[in-house]
C-alpha cells in the first residue's frame, strides 16, 4: 500500500462558528501503481483530502501513511514526503516564476539537492513527457500559451519523480482538445513510470475513460472506491445524490426508468454501443436484419 | 428578423513587432472578411477551441476592439464611432471569464449598482433596478454579502446582474463558465437561458463546452478565424467528423448515434441530449425484429 | 494562517455604533486618537479608555474579536516596551547584570503599551462596525471639497474600494501559491534571513504577475460598465447624518476636554 489513511478527519476553523468538517473519518488504502480518479462536488472534501497526502495539511485526527511511514510521526522530514508525493494544484500555471521554462521545471529537483546532471536529465525527461519541445526550454514561460504554461507547471512536479503524483483538476478551463492531450499525457506518464497517479476531476466522463480505480467523495466521506465497472453498478445511486455521471449513463438510467430491462452501469460510449447490440440480440431485435 | 449585431467584412489583425529583426511589423490576422448577424432575441452560441478567434470576435461586439477593416454595428450604432461608445456598451453588455476580476465593489449590491452609478441614474430608480437585476439572477438574498464569500457560480451571477442592471438588449458572455465547477456552470447556463426566454434579452455565448452550446437556438462554429458551421444545434452536432477535426467534441449522445451509424444500425444524428437519446433508443429497443428490418429496408 | 488576519474586516450588525454615520465615526476616531496622545498622565489616559469601553459595549461585538485583532502587533508591543524599560533613566528598581530597570522606564513603557493597544482597538472598532465601502464613501465625501484644489478625491476612493475588494482575493491567492511552492520543496519557514528573503521570490513573482493580469481584466470590465471617472456619478447609497451622530460627536469632544483638564494636573482622581 503506497497510501493508507486511517480514520482521517479534518475540521476547518475548529472552535469557531465557521467550524466545518471537510474530511470525515476516512479510511482508504491505495495500491502502488494505480491510476485513481477522484470525483466529488466542490466542498466534498476531495481537495482537502489530497493536501493531507503530502503533509501540507495536518489531520485533526487520524493517520496518514505514505509507503508505510506515518508522515506526522516524530522525526519524519515532511520535505522528503513532499518529494515522494508530488502535488499539482488547480491552475498550476499561476505558480510559474522563473525566467526560463528550464529553470522553472528545475525548481523542484534543485530543492531536492540533486547533482547538476541529475537535474538536467529530469528536466528534459519531464518536459518530453508533457510534450514540450526542447526549443521551448530556453523561452520565458510567460510567453507561452495557456495550455503550454499548464504543461510546464505539471512537468515541474513530474521532474521531482515522485512515487505518487496527484493532480487537482489538471484540465480545468481547457478546451476539449487541450483536455484530451493532458489526460493522455498523464496516462502515458503513469504507464511509463509505473507510479501511482491520483487525478482529481469534476468530469466523470474523463475519469471513467482513464482511471483504473475511482474514488467518489461525498460530504467528506468516501462514497465508494472501486474499479469503474464496480463504481458504475451504483450509477443510479451516484446520480441520485446529485453527483454527475456521464451523459451516456444518464441515458441508460432513463431507459430503465421507462421500464426497459437494461443495465445502467454503462460509462463509455463504446460500452453503450455494445450494450445496445447485446440487448437487441437478446430480446429478439436484430441489428442488421 | 431585426438584427442586433451585424459584422460586415470584418477584418482584424494584431501587430506583432519582432524586436530581433529590427522592429519589423508582423501582422497576425485573426479574421478576414467575416460576416455574421445576430438576431434580436436569439440565443446564439459561438463554439470553437482556444485561439480560434471567438473571444476576439466577441470583443468587437461592444467596441472593446475595433475592426481593422469592415464594419461592426451593435444596437444600431457603428462601433467605430467613438462618441457612441457608452451607448453601445449600455445596450450590449459583456460578461468575462474570471468572475473575480470583474467585480469592483466589496458588497454585492454595490457592485451591481456600479454601472448605474457611472451612468448617473437617480438614486431611487437605481435601488429599484439593482433589486430587479439581483432577483433576475436569483441572488437577491445575497445582496449584502461580500463577493469573497460567494461560490464561483454565484459570483458569475452577480457579474451578470451588474450587466442586466443596465437593461441591455444583448449580453455577450465570453466563456463565462470556463472557471466554474459543474454546479456553477449549471446555475449560470440556467440563468442566461431564463434571461433569454423570459426577459427577451439577446444572448451571445462564447464557449468551448458543446453541452452548453447545445442549449442555444443557433450554434456558430469557428475555426482559424472562419465560420465553418452555422445552424441549429441539432444540425451542427450531426457533423461529428468535422467537429472532431477542428479539436471539438460532440455530446456523448451524439457520439453514440455516430457509432451506431458507423456499425450500420438505425440512428439519428440530430440527437444532442440525453432525453432525445433515450427517446430514440426506447423506440428502437422496444421494436420487434420485423419492424427493425422493415425500417432498414425503407 | 493568513486567513486569521482580522484588521480591516467588517462584522455586520445593527448596534448604535454600526448605525452612526461613517463620516462622524471617522471624526470621532480621530478625536479618540487625539485623546490618547494628549493624555500625559495615567489619570488622563483613563478617559479615552472609558470612552472606548462605552463605545465597545454599545457595539455589541465580542471581546474575543478584539483580542484576536491584537495578535499581529504583539511583537511591536514587546519590542517597544523592552526598549523603554531598559533605556530610560531613572531610579533603579531591579538590576539584572548590567541592565537597569527604572521606575521611569516601567512608567513610560506601561503608558506606551496602553496607548498602542487602545489605538489598535479604537481603529479596529471603526473598521469592524463600518463596511469598507461605506468607509470609502465617507472619505470620498469628506475629501470632496478638496477637489477644488485638484485633489483626486474620487480616484482615491475608487482605488481604496478596489484595494479592499481584492485584499481577500489576494490573500487567498498568496496562500495557494505558498502551498504550491511548498509542494515543490520550497522552504519558507526556515533558514537564515537572506535565505528566507530569497525564498520569497517564487511567491512574489507569481503574485505580481497575477495582480497585473487581474488589474488589466478589471479595467476592461469597468470600461464595459461605462466607467468614466468621477464626473456625473450618482450613488446607490448616500450618507445621512442625524441627531445620534451629533450626540456621539459631542460626547467624544466632552471626553477630550476632560483629558485636557486632567492634563493640566490641577484636578486628579
Amino acid at each position: 500500500m503506497i497510501i493508507k489513511l486511517e480514520d482521517l478527519t479534518y475540521t476547518y476553523s475548529q472552535g469557531t462558528p465557521f467550524e466545518k468538517t471537510a474530511v470525515d473519518h476516512v479510511d482508504l488504502e491505495i495500491e502502488e501503481g494505480t491510476l485513481v480518479g477522484i470525483i466529488g462536488h466542490t466542498g466534498s472534501g476531495k481537495s482537502t483530502l489530497i493536501q493531507h497526502l503530502n503533509g501540507l495539511i495536518k489531520p485533526t485526527s487520524g493517520k496518514v501513511y505514505i509507503d508505510g511511514e506515518d508522515i506526522h510521526a516524530k522525526g519524519v522530514d515532511l520535505k522528503k514526503i513532499r518529494f515522494k508525493v508530488g502535488l499539482v494544484f488547480q491552475y498550476p500555471e499561476y505558480q510559474i516564476f522563473e525566467e526560463t521554462v528550464y529553470k522553472d521545471i528545475s525548481f523542484g529537483p534543485r530543492n531536492m539537492g540533486l547533482s547538476e546532471e541529475d537535474v538536467d536529465r529530469r528536466v528534459r525527461s519531464a518536459a518530453a513527457m508533457v510534450g514540450l519541445d526542447d526549443s521551448l526550454l530556453d523561452k520565458s514561460p510567460f510567453e507561452l500559451s495557456g495550455g503550454q504554461k499548464r504543461r510546464v507547471a505539471i512537468a515541474g512536479v513530474m521532474a521531482m519523480e515522485p512515487k505518487v503524483l496527484i493532480l487537482d483538476e489538471p484540465t480545468a478551463g481547457l478546451d476539449p482538445k487541450g483536455r484530451e492531450v493532458i489526460l493522455s499525457q498523464i496516462k502515458e506518464y503513469h504507464d511509463k513510470t509505473g507510479s501511482t497517479v491520483l487525478l482529481v476531476s469534476h468530469s466523470m466522463e474523463d475519469v471513467a475513460r482513464f482511471a483504473e480505480k475511482i474514488l467518489v467523495m461525498n460530504k467528506g466521506k468516501v462514497f465508494c472506491y472501486d474499479d469503474p465497472p464496480g463504481v458504475f453498478t451504483r450509477a443510479e445511486e451516484i446520480n441520485a445524490v446529485g453527483l454527475s455521471v456521464p451523459q451516456i449513463t444518464k441515458v441508460f438510467i432513463e431507459l430503465k426508468k421507462r421500464g426497459l430491462d437494461i443495465r445502467t452501469d454503462v460509462y463509455t460510449v463504446d460500452f453503450a454501443l455494445k450494450t445496445i447490440k447485446e440487448y437487441l440480440e437478446e430480446k429478439g431485435g436484430a441489428v442488421n436484419a | 428578423m431585426e438584427e442586433i449585431i451585424k459584422a460586415e467584412d470584418l477584418t482584424f489583425w494584431y501587430s506583432d513587432i519582432d524586436e530581433e529583426s529590427g522592429g519589423t511589423e508582423n501582422r497576425v490576422t485573426v479574421f478576414e472578411d467575416l460576416d455574421l448577424k445576430i438576431e434580436k432575441g436569439s440565443f446564439t452560441a459561438i463554439l470553437g477551441h482556444n485561439g480560434c478567434g471567438k473571444s476576439t470576435l466577441a470583443k468587437h461586439f461592444n467596441a472593446v476592439l475595433l475592426p481593422c477593416g469592415g464594419k461592426v454595428y451593435s444596437a444600431g450604432y457603428d462601433t467605430s464611432e467613438a462618441d457612441r461608445l457608452f451607448d453601445i456598451r449600455r445596450h450590449v453588455g459583456m460578461v468575462f471569464q474570471n468572475p473575480d476580476n470583474q467585480i469592483v465593489a466589496s458588497v454585492v449590491e454595490e457592485d451591481v449598482a456600479f454601472a448605474l452609478e457611472n451612468m448617473g441614474v437617480p438614486q431611487e430608480e437605481m435601488r429599484q433596478r439593482v433589486d430587479e437585476a439581483l432577483k433576475a439572477v436569483n441572488m437577491y438574498e445575497y445582496r449584502e454579502h461580500a463577493p469573497s464569500q460567494l461560490s464561483g457560480g454565484q459570483k458569475q451571477r452577480v457579474a451578470i446582474a451588474g450587466i442586466i442592471a443596465m437593461r441591455p438588449d444583448c449580453i455577450v458572455l465570453d466563456e463565462p463558465t470556463a472557471m466554474l465547477d459543474p454546479v456553477g456552470r449549471r446555475e449560470v447556463i440556467k440563468t442566461i437561458r431564463r434571461l433569454n426566454r423570459e426577459e427577451g434579452i439577446t444572448i451571445v455565448l462564447i464557449t468551448h463546452y458543446m453541452d452548453e452550446a447545445a442549449k442555444g437556438d443557433r450554434v456558430v462554429v469557428m475555426d482559424k478565424g472562419k465560420v465553418i458551421l452555422d445552424d441549429t444545434p441539432q444540425n451542427v452536432f450531426s457533423h461529428v467528423e468535422m467537429l472532431k477535426s477542428v479539436g471539438l467534441d460532440v455530446p456523448q449522445s451524439t457520439q453514440l448515434m455516430y457509432l451506431m451509424e458507423q456499425s450500420g444500425m438505425p440512428c439519428d444524428l440530430h440527437v444532442i441530449n440525453e432525453t432525445a437519446c433515450a427517446d430514440f433508443l426506447y423506440r428502437l429497443l422496444t421494436k420487434t425484429k420485423l419492424e427493425v428490418s422493415l425500417d432498414n429496408k425503407a | 494562517m493568513l486567513k486569521d488576519i482580522t484588521i480591516g474586516q467588517y462584522f455586520p450588525g445593527t448596534s448604535v455604533v454600526h448605525r452612526i454615520d461613517a463620516r462622524f465615526k471617522i471624526v470621532i476616531t480621530a478625536v479618540f486618537i487625539v485623546m490618547l496622545f494628549s493624555a500625559s498622565n495615567y489619570s488622563a489616559l483613563c478617559v479615552p479608555l472609558v470612552f472606548f469601553a462605552i463605545a465597545f459595549m454599545a457595539s455589541k461585538l465580542s471581546a474575543k474579536l478584539m483580542i484576536k485583532s491584537m495578535k499581529p502587533i504583539v511583537p511591536v508591543i514587546i519590542i517597544t516596551s523592552i526598549l523603554n524599560i531598559f533605556f530610560i533613566d531613572g531610579v533603579s528598581v531591579i538590576k539584572i547584570w548590567k541592565l537597569n530597570i527604572t521606575d521611569n522606564g516601567l512608567y513610560t513603557s506601561g503608558f506606551m503599551i496602553i496607548r498602542l493597544i487602545a489605538l489598535i482597538c479604537g481603529s479596529s472598532l471603526l473598521t469592524y462596525t463600518t463596511s469598507p465601502i461605506t468607509l470609502t464613501d465617507a472619505l470620498e465625501q469628506m475629501l470632496k471639497p478638496l477637489a477644488k484644489i485638484k485633489f483626486p478625491a474620487h480616484e482615491l476612493a475608487m482605488m481604496m474600494t478596489i484595494a479592499l475588494r481584492f485584499i481577500p482575493t489576494l490573500i487567498e491567492e498568496t496562500d495557494k501559491i505558498m502551498q504550491a511552492q511548498k509542494a515543490r520543496g520550497a522552504e519558507l519557514d526556515s533558514g537564515s534571513i537572506p535565505q528566507r528573503a530569497k525564498a520569497l521570490v517564487p511567491i512574489l513573482i507569481p503574485l505580481f504577475v497575477s495582480s497585473f493580469r487581474r488589474a488589466e481584466e478589471l479595467a476592461l470590465a469597468m470600461e464595459c460598465r461605462c466607467y468614466n471617472g468621477g464626473e456625473g456619478r450618482t450613488k446607490l447609497k448616500t450618507l445621512v447624518s442625524g441627531g445620534k451622530d451629533y450626540a456621539a460627536l459631542s460626547l467624544s469632544i466632552f471626553f477630550l476636554s476632560v483629558v485636557f483638564i486632567l492634563d493640566l494636573g490641577k484636578v486628579s482622581f
